[in-house]
């Protein structure tokens, strides 16, 4: 079974794209944990801790992520999850998105991505038990 | 005992989350896991909290797990939530309303996914328990949304049951109809500032006095606003008497006899089920099956023989 977080860190109100993520992948078959806004880095990797997640997918649309972002990959990894995998969606300029990649995030998924790549990306690179 | 074994008894956060996922995920390291856990066991107290959706149970166990912990108790949370049955996902979001405690050193929390086998729930639910029970945690809250058997058995795991109700949902009554009066050990009456609360108070309090004999434990009923955490140390009062009682009376060891059986059925069942699955996949089942249709077989004989484990090929043909 594929247990997903899903995340959104910060400011932004806004958690329409996150929950079409979250039922996207609750309809392919994983368990989805949605844990709502504002979620601090340390909340994020303490669920992720928690739950025992393989992937966690984390949204971002204020624009905060070159600061959000990096902090909760450290401390996904500081717990000893390092083959988590971390994905990123929401509105990241493409500029942005080698730092991302350097930060340990594995993937950005821009607006209006298929939630059947997200999925198929999902299963095709899931970390070993 | 293993690597994995010894950080659940340290209460290793990352050893006790991975703990979980090896005994949900069932088969023989769950199995070897939970043997090794189990002398472990039996120190926490172990709290059902169901009801309704919407009456507010992520919030009240949330406000528990804090005043627990003001208290100097470490709290171990199951919330379970059901699985798609087309699809077999499921959107857990019980973490949404347990910001507050769930960031806490003394507090674990997990999601678990009813994950749609019959009785599957149950045994995967026991089975973390038993982790988080090993793990040192005090109090246990397990939380599911209390609308059929699979959950009145989930509260059949614990030692205290509390079912919770809110004014004005319109189904008090229904849940009390289905079966979860004889489960209560505390009811709970949430959003207790919202107009009708009374009347729910009253509509329980009539339906406790229907019953023909006093029993020795009445449920009291408290009254909660979650949210605010009003009346919620009361309610770990309550919890707290509850224990008391079950442990003067005897009422405790009674209840792990009645909860070890229930593990006892639920392990023949599904060994009885793997079992026939073998049976079904087998060559022969399809001749097996013509054989009983032609009456050369005795239907009673075959189960036997399944049940037993000793035909996995059933061969042995009986004399016309």
């Amino acid at each position: 079974m594929i247990r997903v977080l899903v995340a959104k860190p910060g400011l932004d109100g806004h958690d329409r794209g996150a929950k079409v993520i979250a039922r996207a992948l609750r309809d392919a078959g994983m368990e989805v944990i949605y844990t709502g806004l504002h979620q601090t880095p340390e909340q994020i990797a303490d669920a992720a801790l928690q739950e025992d997640v393989q992937v966690v997918a984390i949204s971002v649309l204020s624009g905060a992520h070159p600061t959000l972002v990096p902090r909760i990959v450290n401390l996904i990894r500081q717990n000893g999850q390092d083959n988590v995998l971390i994905l990123l969606g929401g509105i990241i300029p493409e500029q942005d998105v080698p730092a991302m990649l350097e930060a340990g995030v594995a993937a950005v998924f821009g607006p209006g991505t298929d939630t059947r790549d997200i999925i198929s990306y999902i299963t095709e690179h899931l970390p070993a038990a | 005992m293993s690597d994995l074994g010894g950080r659940v008894l340290r209460r290793e956060r990352a050893g006790v989350a991975r703990a979980l996922t090896v005994v949900e995920r069932g088969g023989e390291p769950g199995r070897a896991l939970l043997r090794e856990l189990f002398p472990h066991t039996g120190h926490a107290h172990v709290v059902g909290v169901t009801g309704a959706p919407g009456v507010g149970k992520s919030t009240l166990v949330d406000g528990l797990a804090l005043e627990a912990r003001r208290r100097g108790r470490t709290v171990g949370i199951i919330a379970v939530d059901p699985s798609s049955p087309f699809t077999g996902g499921a959107i857990l979001g019980d973490r949404i309303r347990m910001q507050d405690s769930v960031m806490d050193a003394g507090v674990f929390m997990r999601s678990l996914a009813s994950r749609g086998q019959t009785g599957g729930l149950s045994r995967s639910c026991s089975a973390s328990l038993e982790v988080l029970d090993a793990a040192g945690f005090d109090l246990i809250l397990v939380e599911t949304v209390g609308a059929g058997q699979s959950e009145i058995e989930i509260m059949a795991l614990g030692h205290t049951t509390v079912v919770v109700m809110a004014p004005g949902l319109g189904d008090d009554i229904q849940a009390i109809k289905a079966g979860i009066l004889e489960i209560a050990d505390v009811f709970v009456v949430n959003k207790a500032d919202r107009e009708g609360a009374d009347r729910t108070v009253r509509e329980i309090r009539n339906m406790l006095h229907l019953a023909a004999t006093a029993p020795p434990w009445p449920p009291p009923i408290v009254r909660t606003v979650a949210q605010t955490r009003q009346g919620v140390p009361e309610l770990l009062d309550s919890l707290d008497r509850h224990q008391t009682f079950l442990q003067e009376t005897g009422a405790l060891s009674s209840r792990r006899i009645h909860r070890t059986g229930h593990l006892l059925r639920q392990a023949v069942t599904e060994l009885a089920e793997r079992r026939l699955q073998a049976a079904m996949r087998d060559a022969d089942w399809e001749r097996i099956l013509r054989e009983i249709v032609a009456g050369r077989r005795d239907p009673e004989d075959v189960a036997g023989a399944i049940l037993s484990g000793e035909a996995p090929r059933l061969t042995g043909r009986k004399e016309p």
